[in-house]
Order: C-alpha cells, then sequence, then structure tokens
C-alpha cells in the first residue's frame, strides 16, 4: 500500500506541476489585465502599479514567483478586492459547501432509492417513467432551468426569494436568519439537485440491475429473507460499493462551487467570485481559483482510489 | 409413511423473445422421509429450474410455474402467499448452489450470513445466533469458527464456502434440503468430503435430501431414488440398484454406458450421439428420437407416457409400450 | 447448435467480419426501441426545422421594424418579437443551425481527435502512449468549465471577428473533450490487442496500418457511434452555457445559448419569458432527443454496456 502511495502521490505531484504551468501561461497570454482595463488610472500610475506587482517581468520569471509563493502557502493578492486569495475563499468557500453539502446529500439519497426501486421493477411502466425523468434531467440546460424556476417561483408565484443568501439589508439573527438562509437556498439546491441527479439515478440502477443477478441474492431469498431485507441490505450494499469512488469525484463539486448556479442565483461563493473577478481580469484570483480546482480533483481521484481500496473487502494491495 | 414432498404435474416456462421454452414438462414425483432422492440429466434438461421451482425462485418475468402441485406438509406450495412460502424458505425447505465462490454475499462477513436465517426463521437473538452459527461452523467441519464468523468469502477456498453454504442450510434444521450440483464446481478430493458431509447431516438429522446433478458417481453414491430427465421431462425413475443394474430407457442406458469404470480399458469412451433438441423446436414425438438407436416411426410422431414396468421403476419409452401392445 | 459454434469461430477470426448482417439486425432491434425512434424523430424534425425552416419564414431578413418591438406572440409572430422586432420563432431556427452546426462539428472533431489519439496511444503503447495519455490527465485534471472560459476570454480579448468565433468555440469544446475519448479508445484498444484474432492478424505478418485500420477499428466504432452521439448533446449545452456568458458565439450571429442571454436584462425576464423560453426549450428538446436515442444505440450496438 505504502509504495503504492508514494508512487500516486508523485505522480499528482507532477500532474499539478504541469497543470500549474498550463493555468499560469493561459493566464498570462491573455492580453490586458486588471490594470490595464482600469480606465481610472493614469498612464504614470498603471506603469507604477505594473513595476509593483510585477507585471512587466517575463512570464517565466512571474511563473516562478507565483510558484514558490504557492509552496509557502501564498496564492497571491487580489487586485480586485486587495485581498489575499486564500482569505477570500475562506470568506467565500464555506457559502459554496452549504449549497453543494445539501444538494449533493439530496441528490444521492433519491438516486438510490428512485434507483434501487426502479431496478428492481425494470421494465415496468415506474421504470420506463423513471428512465424519461433521467434523460431529462441530464438534459437540462444548467443557467435556463435556474432562470426558468425563478421566473415561475419567485417573480411569478412569488413563493420563494429569486436569489442571494440572505433579503437585502436584512438584519435577521439566530433561527431568523436561519430561516431566511434556507429559503434562499431552496431554489438553488432544487436545480443543483436535479441536475445530479439524472446520471447518478441512473448509474445505481443499471448497477442495481447488475447485482440482482447475482448468485448471492438468489442465496439471499432462498434463505427466507423479506424482498426488502434482500434489496436494501444483500444487493444496496454491493451496489453502493463501486459509488464510493464518485465520493472523491464529488470533492471539487463539494469545495469548488457551482460557477453557473452560483451567478444565476447571486449565491455568495466560490463560483460567483470567479466571475466577478473574471469580468475585472483578476488573475491572482483566477489562477488561485483554477489552481484550487485542479488540486481538488487531484485529490478527489486519489482519495476515490483509496476509498475503494478500504471499502471493498475483495481489494487488498 | 407419508412422503415430504409430493411433485404432480410441475410446468415451468420461460418466455423468450423467440418463443416460449417449457424448461419443465409435466413432472411428478415424491420424496419419502430421510430419503436422497436425485435427479440426473444433462444441462439444459431442466433439472436445476426444477429445482428452483420448488423454492419458490424462478423469476418473473422471464419465467413462470404454469401448472401442477407440490405438496408439502398437507399445503400446496404453488398456492401459498407469498409470506407463507417465505417463512417456509430456508427453514423447512432450505437450498445449496452450484458455485460457492459466488453464492455468498462478497461485502458481507461470513457470521453475518449464517446467522440471517437464525433470526428471520427461529427469532434468535444476536447472542443465541451467533452462539449457534459456531456450532454449526463446526458442524460442518472447519476449525477455528470463531476466526470464519469474521472472515469475508473471498478469504476462503471454495470447499470451505461450500461448507458454509451447507452450514446455513441446515442450520433451521430443514425437513428437505436441496442440492443443485453441489459439487460440480469443486475439486474431485473437496467434492468427496462434501458429500460425506451431507450424507453425516442427513443420517443425524433425518432430512430428505433432493440432489440434482449430471454426475452418475454422485447418484451412486447418494441416492435412494433416482430420475432422468430429458428435455424437461422425466425419461425414467426408480430405486438406485435396480435403475444402475436394469436401465430401461435407452438414454439412461446411454448415460451409464458413457461413464467411465474403474478398471476397465475401453479403446474411447462411449458418448450419446446428437445434441439435445432445441426447445423451441419441440414437436409431438419421443424427444430422444433423433439420439436414440431404437426409433422407430412412432417415436417420431407420438410422445410416449411414463408407465410403471415392474422392479418399482417408471419408463416412458416406446420400446416398453410396444412390448405390452403385442403381448 | 452446431452452427452456432461455426459462427463463433468466425468471429474469433475477426469480429467485424460479418458487419453487413450485424448492422441491419442492429438497425432491427433499433426500431423496436420506441423511446429511442421517438428520440431519433426529434432530432431530424429539429433539424430540418432548423435549416429548412426559416425558407418559409417571411422574416428571414432580420430587418429592424421599430413599429413591431418586443411584441408578444400572436398570429403574425407566432413567439413574438424582440427588442430590434425581429421574429423570434425566426430567430429560434436561425440560432439552432449555428448551435447544431457547432455541436455536430465539435462532436466530429472530439471523436477524431480522441480515436485517432487514443488508439495510437493504445496500440503502440512506449513513449507515444505516455506522452499522449499524461496530456489527457493533464487536461482532464484542470474542470472543463473554467477551461473553456480562460479560452473564451483569450478569444475576447485577441478579438476574434465575431464570424470566426463560431469554429473557435468548436475547437475549443473539442479540446475540452478528446482527452476522455481518447482514454476510452485506448482502453477498448488495450483488451482488443490480446484478443486471439489480433494474434491472430500479427501471426500473419500484416502491416501495422492494416491492422489498425482493417482489424482494430471496425471493432470500436460501436462504441465510437454511441460516445459520438451522446458527445452531440453535451456539446450543444456546453455551447450554450459559454454564449449565455457572452464567451462563445457572439451576437449578431444567434445561438440558443446567447438568446437566453436576454434573460439577463431584468425587465425582459421578468415580462418577456418569450425572448429567452423558446431557445432555451429547443436546446433542451433537442438534447434529450440525442440522448434518449444514443441510449437506444448503446442498447443495440454496445450490449456489454447496458444501461
Amino acid at each position: 500500500m505504502s509504495t503504492y502511495l508514494t508512487k500516486r502521490m508523485l505522480y499528482m505531484l507532477i500532474i499539478l506541476f504541469a497543470a500549474s504551468l498550463l493555468i499560469f501561461c493561459l493566464y498570462a497570454l491573455t492580453p490586458g489585465d486588471f490594470i490595464t482595463g482600469n480606465i481610472k488610472l493614469t498612464a504614470e500610475r498603471k506603469a507604477e502599479l505594473r513595476e509593483i506587482y510585477g507585471l512587466n517581468k517575463p512570464v517565466l520569471e512571474r511563473y516562478w514567483t507565483w510558484m514558490s509563493n504557492a509552496f509557502h502557502g501564498d496564492f497571491g493578492y487580489s487586485l480586485a478586492q486587495q485581498k489575499p486569495v486564500l482569505q477570500l475563499f475562506g470568506d467565500y468557500i464555506w457559502n459554496s459547501f452549504l449549497l453543494a453539502a445539501v444538494s449533493t446529500f439530496l441528490t444521492w439519497l433519491i438516486a438510490v432509492i428512485i434507483g434501487v426501486i426502479s431496478a428492481y421493477k425494470q421494465y415496468s411502466w415506474f421504470d420506463t417513467l423513471v428512465m424519461i425523468a433521467i434523460f431529462a434531467a441530464m438534459s437540462l440546460p444548467s443557467f435556463f432551468i435556474g432562470l426558468f424556476l425563478i421566473k415561475i417561483m419567485a417573480v411569478d408565484l412569488k413563493w420563494l426569494p429569486p436569489g442571494g443568501m440572505t433579503t437585502t439589508g436584512s438584519t435577521a439573527a439566530g433561527f431568523a436568519y436561519f430561516k431566511e438562509v434556507v429559503q434562499h437556498m431552496t431554489l438553488p439546491v432544487i436545480v443543483m439537485t436535479l441536475l445530479g441527479l439524472g446520471s447518478l439515478t441512473r448509474y445505481f440502477r443499471s448497477n442495481m440491475i447488475d447485482v440482482l443477478k447475482q448468485d448471492y441474492i438468489r442465496t439471499a431469498r432462498a434463505k427466507g429473507l423479506k424482498e426488502r431485507k434482500v434489496l436494501f441490505s444483500h444487493a444496496l450494499r454491493n451496489a453502493l460499493l463501486p459509488a464510493i469512488t464518485l465520493v472523491g469525484f464529488e470533492l471539487p463539486a463539494l469545495f469548488g462551487g457551482s460557477i453557473i448556479i452560483e451567478q444565476i442565483f447571486n449565491w455568495p461563493g466560490i463560483g460567483q467570485l470567479y466571475m466577478k473577478s473574471f469580468g475585472l481580469r483578476d488573475y491572482p484570483l483566477l489562477m488561485g481559483f483554477t489552481m484550487f480546482l485542479a488540486i481538488l480533483t487531484v485529490i478527489g481521484t486519489l482519495l476515490s482510489d483509496i476509498l475503494y481500496r478500504v471499502a471493498d473487502p475483495r481489494v487488498r494491495l | 409413511m407419508e412422503p415430504v414432498m409430493n411433485i404432480d404435474g410441475l410446468s415451468t416456462e420461460f418466455f423468450t423473445e423467440e418463443g416460449t421454452v417449457r424448461a419443465v414438462d409435466n413432472v411428478s414425483f415424491k420424496i419419502g422421509r430421510g430419503e436422497t432422492v436425485c435427479i440426473v440429466g444433462e444441462s439444459g434438461c431442466g433439472k436445476s429450474v426444477t429445482a428452483m421451482s420448488v423454492m419458490g425462485l424462478v423469476e418473473e418475468p422471464g419465467g413462470r410455474v404454469t401448472g401442477g402441485r407440490i405438496g408439502f406438509q398437507g399445503e400446496d406450495l404453488l398456492r401459498l402467499d407469498k409470506n407463507s412460502l417465505r417463512s417456509i424458505r430456508g427453514h423447512e425447505i432450505a437450498m445449496i448452489f452450484q458455485e460457492p465462490m459466488s453464492s455468498l454475499n462478497p461485502v458481507m462477513k461470513i457470521g453475518e450470513q449464517i446467522m440471517e436465517p437464525l433470526s428471520v426463521h427461529l427469532k434468535m437473538n444476536k447472542k443465541q445466533a451467533r452462539s449457534r452459527a459456531i456450532e454449526l461452523i463446526t458442524q460442518v467441519g472447519i476449525s477455528r469458527p470463531e476466526q470464519i464468523m469474521g472472515s469475508y468469502p473471498h478469504e476462503l477456498s471454495g470447499g470451505m464456502l461450500q461448507r458454509i453454504m451447507i452450514a446455513i442450510a441446515v442450520s433451521c434444521s430443514p425437513k428437505l434440503l436441496i442440492a443443485d450440483e453441489p459439487t460440480t464446481a469443486l475439486d474431485v478430493t473437496i467434492q468427496a468430503q462434501i458429500l460425506d458431509l451431507l450424507r453425516g447431516l442427513k443420517e443425524d438429522s433425518g432430512m430428505s435430501i433432493l440432489l440434482i446433478t449430471h454426475d452418475l458417481g454422485v447418484v451412486a453414491e447418494m441416492a435412494d431414488y433416482v430420475i432422468v430427465m430429458y428435455s424437461g421431462q422425466i425419461v425414467e425413475e426408480g430405486g438406485v440398484v435396480e435403475l444402475f443394474q436394469n436401465p430401461q430407457h435407452p438414454y439412461t442406458r446411454g448415460l451409464l454406458k458413457s461413464k467411465p469404470v474403474m478398471g476397465q480399458r475401453l479403446e474411447e469412451l462411449y458418448s450419446i450421439p446428437g445434441q439435445v433438441p432445441s426447445p423451441l423446436a419441440l414437436t409431438p414425438s419421443c424427444y430422444f428420437h433423433d439420439r436414440c438407436g431404437h426409433c422407430m416411426p412412432v417415436c417420431r410422431t407420438r410422445q410416449p407416457l411414463l408407465k410403471e414396468t415392474g422392479n418399482g421403476q417408471k419408463v416412458s419409452c416406446w420400446l416398453y409400450e410396444e412390448a405390452e401392445l403385442y403381448v | 447448435m452446431a452452427t452456432d459454434i461455426r459462427v463463433k469461430e468466425i468471429e474469433g477470426i475477426r469480429p467485424g467480419l460479418r458487419k453487413s448482417s450485424l448492422m441491419r439486425q442492429s438497425l432491427r432491434r433499433l426500431m423496436h426501441n420506441k423511446l429511442a425512434v421517438a428520440g431519433f424523430a426529434v432530432v431530424v424534425l429539429m433539424f430540418v426545422l432548423c435549416f429548412i425552416g426559416p425558407f418559409f419564414s417571411p422574416y428571414t431578413d432580420n430587418k429592424i421594424n421599430m413599429a413591431f418591438m418586443n411584441k408578444p406572440p400572436s398570429l403574425k409572430h407566432w413567439l413574438g418579437t424582440d427588442a430590434l422586432g425581429r421574429d423570434i420563432l425566426t430567430r429560434v431556427m436561425q440560432a439552432g443551425r449555428i448551435s447544431l452546426t457547432v455541436g455536430l462539428a465539435s462532436m466530429l472533431l472530439s471523436v477524431f481527435l480522441g480515436s485517432l489519439l487514443g488508439a495510437i496511444a493504445g496500440y503502440y503503447g512506449g513513449l507515444l502512449d505516455q506522452i499522449i495519455m499524461r496530456i489527457a490527465d493533464l487536461l482532464m485534471t484542470i474542470p472543463g468549465l473554467p477551461l473553456l472560459f480562460i479560452f473564451g476570454a483569450l478569444l475576447s480579448e485577441w478579438k476574434i471577428p465575431t464570424d470566426y468565433r463560431m469554429y473557435i468555440v468548436m475547437l475549443m469544446l473539442s479540446i475540452v473533450n478528446w482527452p476522455g475519448l481518447a482514454r476510452m479508445v485506448r482502453g477498448q484498444m488495450l483488451s482488443l490487442r490480446e484478443r486471439e484474432f489480433m494474434q491472430a492478424a500479427v501471426v500473419l505478418g500484416l502491416r501495422d496500418r492494416r491492422k489498425l485500420l482493417h482489424h482494430l477499428l471496425p471493432n470500436i466504432v460501436p462504441l465510437l457511434i454511441v460516445m459520438a452521439t451522446l458527445n452531440i448533446g453535451g456539446a450543444i449545452l456546453s455551447e450554450s452555457v459559454l454564449s449565455f456568458f457572452g464567451l462563445g458565439v457572439m451576437p449578431p450571429t444567434p445561438t440558443w445559448g446567447n438568446m437566453i442571454d436576454a434573460a439577463n436584462n431584468i425587465l425582459d425576464f421578468q415580462n418577456r419569458p418569450w425572448l429567452w423560453i423558446p431557445p432555451g426549450l429547443s436546446i433542451f428538446a433537442t438534447v434529450i432527443a440525442i440522448n434518449i436515442f444514443g441510449d437506444g444505440l448503446r442498447d443495440v450496438l454496445d450490449p456489454k454496456q447496458k444501461r
């Protein structure tokens, strides 16, 4: 296990290094930056600022500075917000996590239940309906369904607030604050759950269909167990097992925020921060964010690999 | 003496894209108390489906028991509701399967899998079930039962797993144990051990065994009564000694002839010519006619019935009907 | 039974051999899947509407007509008009041309890149395999959306003329999509290379190019068709996201994505849903139809991968 882990870690580092180089070059290639785009500044002030931020140095040298700082835990300084990038992440990330955690939990719960029932009743009308719903969920343009639901639920019916995390100017505290946040997050959570539901339900359904054909399910039935026990105890455990690998892949989604959903619902998360900085060409923050996502992706992949090996008694290193 | 199980006119059909297949066709037999009945035949002859039908495990919508009666303790299993059937399954009638490697749940500990029927059928609490499970593991001849309880199936060998399957099956002292090719997937030396174990358990508890096999060696060793199946039908049945000494159906004779005999040297082992007919293309005839060395015109157009021929044997073949007609 | 064995032997030599009859068989099975047939019908309908529909519209010139500004749907303008008095239905059909073309073309490009690179990596192995797959890993490490956004920003900053942006968007989508396809094709290649019929080809001393083109590629074609179909849907969705955020195809070239951009105007969003709901529904209908059809294809062509 340990040699395997060392190898994986090493490869991870190399990939991340290459990714950082790619990310840096892509942003560095982009002409125009925060300073050029800012019309309030005089030409002299611009040159001065460039000097300060080291923007007039060659690309490779800038990359080197960026990387060596990053190794010391310094991911740069947001030009637009005048705050360290890491601190900004700290400020916004938990809002993103709140949305992502709730919707991920709901997605998994609903997907498991529907997937199991649908597999058990394969080819029934319920199953056909589920299959169509799965395709519908997988084909939704995320921004459009977001806008559509805001229009209906918030604008027309006025059941829920259209966006934000709290009502503008609200001073609610304690339970009132909690209630307000729950109301505000309902719509984005619905949309995110809907978007994730399709592929996950389909995944559980086909896993269950495979598992239900196995010999040990026949054994469980031959033991005289109740159908519910056969399904949810014997079959589901086996169907869930490969899904553990997906937990790792959820990592970037959990902490990386959702650019589209947060933008549409004006949710103060890390994805919206990214979009805002994008308009301003705030490169330190953009690079930091992209790098952050790459790190999450790599760690997530490793995590899912390790989880699978821990969870499946058959796989031993 | 009242038999443990009385199967009458059992038929099971499967519905495929190409058409309906009658995998078990009007099969009737009895299993006496403490008796071992063997069903023999080539693969695809319907012997396993017969066992699955008895257990009520034929899966819809692919297949369905379409007729007959399975008498067990004064009731017809085919007419029982799901819950009553479930309380019999694994309790009064238990089953073991061909592939011990895949028949146990790979992500559950052995102990948990043995304890399950104990708590479901005998309403034991965890502690009772645990000590009973340890007893059972010892009973099927595995040492270090405590350690085995905490193992996963992949950590044990095929022979050990089949012993565990047997332990699970006999855990609730069933009246009838159905064993579907229990030794086919195992090494020859292990086969003998498993058969010994089954025989020992049977003698201790007085349960009956319905043994499904294609191996005549296993039949000779285990059976009291033998049923020979071909294309979903019984072609011959009788006591084991009578049937081995005096096989009547050409198919039974072929099977016996194709079995190697110790101490006998042959140039080439006999094999029955041809192949089992496609179950989709059956017409009223003796289904064995195109492989039979004694095929007569009547064999191609009419189906022979299972008839008593004395000596407790029954056979379904025109050779014997004809003899009666002419006498 | 006997014939079955012979068929298997032939398949063992080269599975692609019975292609024509396999194709016919697959087609027949596909026709049995009512959902897939319906999906296909919708896809065809969408294409016909978008590419032929505008010829029957009296408003194709996109003349700015201030008298008909922001009119709700009526008999004259079935889906209403926009801020410049242009007919929405005609715009949606014209936008569909672009969106469908971008989806189709970027799919073709990704499938070409993915299968070529994947096949080379899987077939030759060694250093070439390492290089290709490491690049694929790298591209897959950076999540697709930020990567597309960077590309989009590059486009804006480099002041690419709007006429060309469409082609660059296709290229961008393909760059993001090929690694997944390459990885899959490579996996298939590796397993095929070990199969008997391929070893037979080696024994016969066939040349690399012949082995690749005539023996290996035909065997992954079914899988490729399926992946390609499902890929179009994904590409259409990605294009719409980019264009919605102003980083893809830009007006005046209409696409479904940049038409929904109207919803970014609070008045249009609240009071004139006919501006942005029709293109959104068009995306949804097209993608769901493609996905259902693709899944039907998968059932037929690639029975190993059940739904």
